[in-house]
């Protein structure tokens, strides 16, 4: 077999990060290489790297024999190289056409051809099993027929190497099985591939051969018959970090509880008639593939979003859509989604953001006026209790890590002992240390009394962590179930939106 | 080539920006007045004496730096918390007007010194009650502040012109479109005798610190902020957008509306649709001067204000037109953002 | 009243709709494409009125009209270009930038005005942009005054209209800009540059902007003024809200302001005992009510006002 790509020692610094090191990498034809590696081990800088979104510090990138120009996309789409990336770049309020074509054409050209576009998107489609509806609007789409778009515009484009970054993040399990098919099929029509991941089942089920990144550098390569889960497990993590586990004991009185509600995001019903009940002492987990109503569910525990109908009790008293300032005054702790778009103000320091949400009370202001030194000492406290590294109470947040701005968010919710705690993807992009740390942080919560929702994507950590669990597809949730009732096959179908009522 | 935010703006590199925003103006500047035919030295010479070279073209300067730090603060108090008012312009004008309305007769026979109290208040209610209902727009109706706000100025300005020629005209100024002027029981004292200076500067240098209290140590000032800088987060955290958009525009238009006031209780006595020269939009430019910062406010409006007075003077004695004023601090507002830029940024191959 | 609907008749007040809506179909059509890349211009009365001025003094100093309204444009390219640099590769706040132009691109005007007429003097005037007279068409009742004889930019803004609604839509530039002003990270990552994009349509908006200008100073009126412009250019920035981003509602929106233009000016002499002022006053209060009765529903380019720096996430 002919090597296509080649990306020989390649080096990729941030400021003071090595986000790459030294990294050499091949690419046969017609085979599935995986690269795994934990968030930040530098597995999409290497790619964009691949893809010319950025320029190496050292290092050159070969295709097909030809060097390419460091940092021009360009060049390695004309190369023959596509990319499908893990947020989609896709235009939501254009077409699925418009969206295809881009750039395909020459740009100064006195009218598109968009007719034999439409032909050559249908044929590819029709090729690959890839089905679309050319003239649908991207906004409309599901984000599994997004997926599809994206790969169709790598194809359109000519694409013979094709790269997917953590292509099954979005999918449910038949979803990516079913891609891996596809992706298989494409090897036999000649593509060769790389996708990114780090789950290993599906790195073991799907690939031909893995390389494993780990701070930035290659640590090893394995055929994937010469290989097991648990060696890439070791590779992966290195010094292995141990999650703590779930101790059972006995859950208390019910604490916080929807009964039918349907919350309304943009007009349109997002949360659809949905019930749960979450009770002293336990964590419930509500699992599901991103995209099913998380956001809506997320907004409405965190008082952003009122129930157009239903109710939401806590204590049996009414809180839904009262605001966060009474969910937190409730007793309600909360843990953001999206820590930087919602958990912090990126510009302010760190005291301010850990204190925003308790400013209007005595303990940190009088009359008005903020007490200043109180909150820096409640900040300089929670750095130390939630030991989040490198951080000063004056610091600008937006310079903290992922997971150490998670832990300060974490302090932050968990500070004032909340009897109800909402935790939305509370690991997301984080590494094994600080997913450890968080897990543990939450589990002690378990066991002062708290009632906690984790909302998740991740079904290893809904396992571990959780006492039952309800699937949400589609808006709606699935009745819960035990989990030591449930098993993989079961919670699978669940999260497929197969449930019986 | 890139650009990569700074962990830390060195202090020194902060404090340095602003001054080389202005050289730069001031040199970009000098090309045009060689176009004029004239030696830029000898034009900026001229200038610095025309704003500071004798007592009394200091305290020219000064009293025209009053509604400017007014407005200054006004657009910086808004954009802190990413509110576009750009209708200061208009702001100043209802609060001119408020004022010539009450202060003629409405409050006639209050001591001087209560009757002035109720006059600023009265200002800054006016100014504020303008700017609510952009401020009213936006939040019902998801409306852009900037164009309402912008489209408000020319509104303002031709009512400011009805009323001044209708119910408040004044019938001593001959014809002359001016409103019936404040009593006199109410203008606000000189600040040094023989000199149009009045105490107005004591009053807008006062509320820069209190603007500084607001936004540094209170609640709704770090909440103002907090939604300034990313509203969902501060909506996460608990903070009300629309209280916080309402305060902070009741703030910023109580704070133009005071500019129009202190300029009628203090200069002119009496509106006219020319009275101001400009001074809210020049506010944006001293805001944006002072990097958003009240006390960095005061110093700005000195600047424009030097620059403005200085110019008429150079004007006289170059003839340059006066115009140059006008071009040098819109550029050193265009010069000053790139040099904010280039203070928290570092540029990287 | 019967008089003031009578008005609705005239030929008179229909032709002066056209010649009204015209610098604002220039100005709205800038701000369209600026806007559609992602970017928000609010330097365009300030462009403007700079491309009142260098339109007039072209003139003025003895070029031809044509090339008056050219150098204008290229003058607005130019200013275009600096709001641009500042705007799209420094990603500074395009409010900011946007009003430091306009102040600017006014003030310069201004100054440059003034060197060459000092104050008191009347304004110098040019020999401007005369109705074209077609042949037999030109004298149909009515249609003729309204429609065939109105000045050649008056053409030129109309047909300007459908090419950019063309341009828009059908060629992959059309493209490749819409696809920038929604999302610059597909326009990368398919090989396109969507700063280049920006700054180009940023240049070519502003342009546009400065025509609309110049369409004052050589066809709507013989002379430049301060204050000329008298927030025509912010006019316009609501209007595109108004059209929701579509050259053919944009010019819907501009013949709809002009009409309420023409008509409160001829109102004025009709009706009495009513202060001008409120008649002047109407249109603006009118673009306010526009912009309140489409707010929610407007489509807005999601990518408008959000910097796109490369290699940034």
């Amino acid at each position: 077999m002919s090597t296509v790509l080649h990306l020989d020692r390649i080096t990729k610094r941030f400021g003071g990060l090595t986000a790459n090191d030294d990294v050499t990498l091949e690419l046969k034809n017609g085979e599935i290489l995986a690269l795994l590696g934990e968030n930040g081990a530098g597995k999409t800088t290497l790619m964009n790297i691949l893809f010319g979104h950025y320029a190496a510090d050292e290092g050159t990138v070969n295709v097909f024999g030809q060097t390419l120009p460091p940092g021009r996309p360009r060049s390695a789409i004309q190369a023959g190289v596509g990319m499908v990336h893990q947020h989609f770049t896709l235009a939501g309020n254009l077409s699925v056409l418009d969206n295809v074509m881009l750039g395909s054409e020459p740009l100064i050209r006195v009218r598109s051809r968009r007719d034999e576009g439409r032909i050559r998107l249908l044929a590819l489609s029709e090729k690959f099993g890839l089905k679309t509806d050319p003239d649908a609007r991207v906004s409309g789409l599901s984000v599994g027929e997004r997926q599809r778009v994206e790969i169709l515009k790598a194809l359109y484009r000519g694409a013979r190497i094709l790269i997917l970054d953590e292509p099954t993040a979005v999918l449910t399990r038949t979803e990516a099985e079913r891609l891996f098919d596809i992706l298989r099929s494409m090897t036999r029509q000649g593509l060769s591939i790389i996708f990114i991941s780090h789950k290993l089942s599906e790195v073991m089920a799907a690939s031909d051969r893995i390389a494993i990144l780990r701070g930035g550098r290659k640590v090893a390569e394995r055929a994937n018959s010469d290989t097991s889960p648990e060696e890439l497990a070791e590779l992966m993590v290195g010094s292995r970090v141990t999650r703590p586990k779930r101790e059972a004991h006995s859950i208390g009185a019910p604490l916080l509880a929807a009964e039918e509600v349907t919350v309304h995001l943009d007009g349109k019903p997002a949360l659809n008639n949905v019930s749960f009940t979450a009770h002293a002492g336990e964590i419930l987990g509500i699992v599901g593939v991103s995209g099913n109503g998380q956001v809506a569910l997320g907004a409405l525990l965190s008082g952003v979003a009122a129930p157009a109908t239903g109710r939401l009790t806590l204590e049996g008293r009414e809180i839904g859509g009262l605001g966060p300032r009474a969910f937190i005054a409730a007793g309600v702790g909360r843990i953001p989604e999206d820590r930087h778009a919602e958990g912090v103000v990126g510009e302010l320091p760190v005291w301010e953001n850990v204190v925003l949400e308790q400013l209007a009370t005595p303990e940190f202001s009088t009359r008005g006026f903020v007490r200043r030194s109180a909150a820096r000492s409640h900040a300089a406290d929670l750095i130390k209790l939630f030991d989040v590294r490198g951080a000063t109470p004056e610091m600008r947040i937006s310079l903290l890590s992922g997971g150490n701005m998670q832990k300060l968010i974490l302090g932050r919710a968990l500070a004032a002992a909340p009897k109800v705690i909402i935790a939305n993807q509370p690991t997301r992009g984080l590494d094994e240390g600080a997913i450890a740390a968080v897990h543990a942080k939450l589990l002690a919560a378990r066991e002062a009394g708290a009632a906690t929702i984790l909302i998740t994507e991740d079904l290893e950590e809904a396992v571990d962590l959780s006492d039952r669990l309800q699937a949400i597809v589609g808006g709606r949730l699935s009745r819960p179930v035990a989990v030591e009732e449930s098993d993989s096959r079961r919670l699978g179908l669940m999260m497929a939106g197969v449930w019986e009522n | 080539m890139r650009f990569e935010r700074r962990a830390n703006v060195p202090w020194a590199l902060a404090v340095s920006a602003p001054f080389a925003a202005v050289g730069a103006a001031l040199a970009l500047s000098a090309a045009l007045i060689i176009a004029a035919g004239v030696n830029p030295l000898w034009a900026y010479l001229e200038m610095l004496r025309g704003a500071l070279g004798s007592r009394l073209a200091v305290t020219e300067m000064l009293t025209r730096a009053v509604p400017l730090i007014l407005t200054g603060l006004a657009a910086a108090v808004a954009f802190r918390a990413r509110f576009w008012n750009i209708g200061g312009e208009g702001q100043f004008y209802i609060g001119a007007l408020a004022v010539a309305w009450v202060g003629h007769d409405l409050i006639s026979g209050l001591p001087s010194a209560i009757g002035i109290a109720v006059l600023l208040v009265v200002g800054m209610a006016a100014g504020a009650l303008l700017l609510s209902g952009p401020a009213y727009l936006r939040l019902r109706y998801g409306v852009d502040e900037v164009v309402t706000t912008l489209l408000m100025n020319f509104v303002v300005i031709l009512f400011v012109g009805l009323m001044i020629e209708g119910p408040l005209r004044d019938p001593l100024a001959f014809g002359w479109p001016q409103s019936v002027p404040v009593d006199g029981t109410y203008r606000l004292p000189d600040l040094i005798p023989k000199t149009r200076l009045h105490i107005g500067l004591l009053i807008a240098v006062a509320v820069a610190g209190v603007v500084w209290l607001i936004f540094a140590r209170t609640v709704f000032g770090t909440e103002a902020r907090a939604a300034g800088f990313n509203a969902r987060a501060a909506e996460f955290a608990g903070v009300s957008l629309p209280r916080t958009v309402i305060g902070v525009a009741l703030l910023s238009g109580g704070l133009a509306g005071l500019a129009g006031t202190i300029e009628v209780m203090g200069v002119t006595g009496g509106v006219t649709t020319t009275m101001s020269p400009g001074f809210g939009y020049a506010g944006i430019v001293v805001a944006m001067l002072a990097a958003l910062h009240p006390a960095g406010v005061v110093a700005a409006a000195v600047f424009v204000a030097t620059i403005f007075v200085g110019a008429d003077a150079m004007s006289r004695a170059t003839g340059v037109p006066s115009f140059i004023a006008d071009v040098i601090v819109a550029l050193a507002l265009l010069t000053m953002l790139a040099a904010l830029f280039f203070s928290s940024y570092r540029i990287r191959r | 009243m019967i008089e003031s609907l009578d008005l609705l008749f005239s030929a008179s007040l229909w032709a002066a709709v056209l010649r009204i809506a015209t610098p604002l179909i220039f100005g709205v059509l800038g701000v369209l494409l600026c806007e559609r890349a992602g970017v928000l211009n609010l330097g365009i009365e300030g462009i403007m009125t700079m491309g009142a001025m260098i339109g007039w003094l072209t003139v003025f100093l003895g070029a031809d009209l044509w090339t008056g309204i050219l150098v204008a444009a290229v003058a607005g390219a130019l200013i275009g270009l600096l709001h641009a640099l500042l705007t799209v590769p420094l990603g500074l706040s395009q409010h900011v930038s946007g009003l430091g132009i306009t102040l600017f691109a006014s003030a310069l005007a201004y100054y440059l005005y003034r060197l060459i007429v000092t104050v008191g003097e009347s304004p110098p005037t040019i020999d401007p942009f005369r109705p074209l007279d077609f042949p037999i068409l030109s004298e149909v009742a009515f249609l003729g005054p309204v429609f065939f004889s109105q000045t050649a930019p008056t053409y030129l803004a109309l047909a300007l209209v459908a090419v950019m609604a063309y341009v828009l839509t059908r060629t992959p530039l059309g493209l490749a800009i819409r696809m920038t002003g929604e999302n610059p990270h597909t326009v990368e990552s398919q090989g396109l540059d969507p700063t280049l994009i920006r700054i180009g349509c940023v240049m070519a908006g502003s342009a546009l902007m400065a025509l609309g200008g110049a369409f004052l100073t050589t066809a709507a009126f013989n002379s430049f003024f301060p204050g000329m412009v008298q927030g025509r250019g912010w006019i316009c920035i609501a209007l595109v809200v108004f059209a929701s981003w579509r050259p053919g509602k944009a010019l819907l929106g501009a013949l709809l302001f002009a009409f309420f233009d023409a008509y409160q000016l001829r109102l004025q002499a009709v009706v009495e005992g009513v202060p001008y002022q409120l008649f002047l006053m109407a249109p603006y209060l009118l673009s306010i009510v526009a912009l309140i009765l489409v707010a929610r529903r407007a489509q807005v380019p999601a990518a408008l006002m959000i910097p796109y720096r490369r290699g940034e996430r």
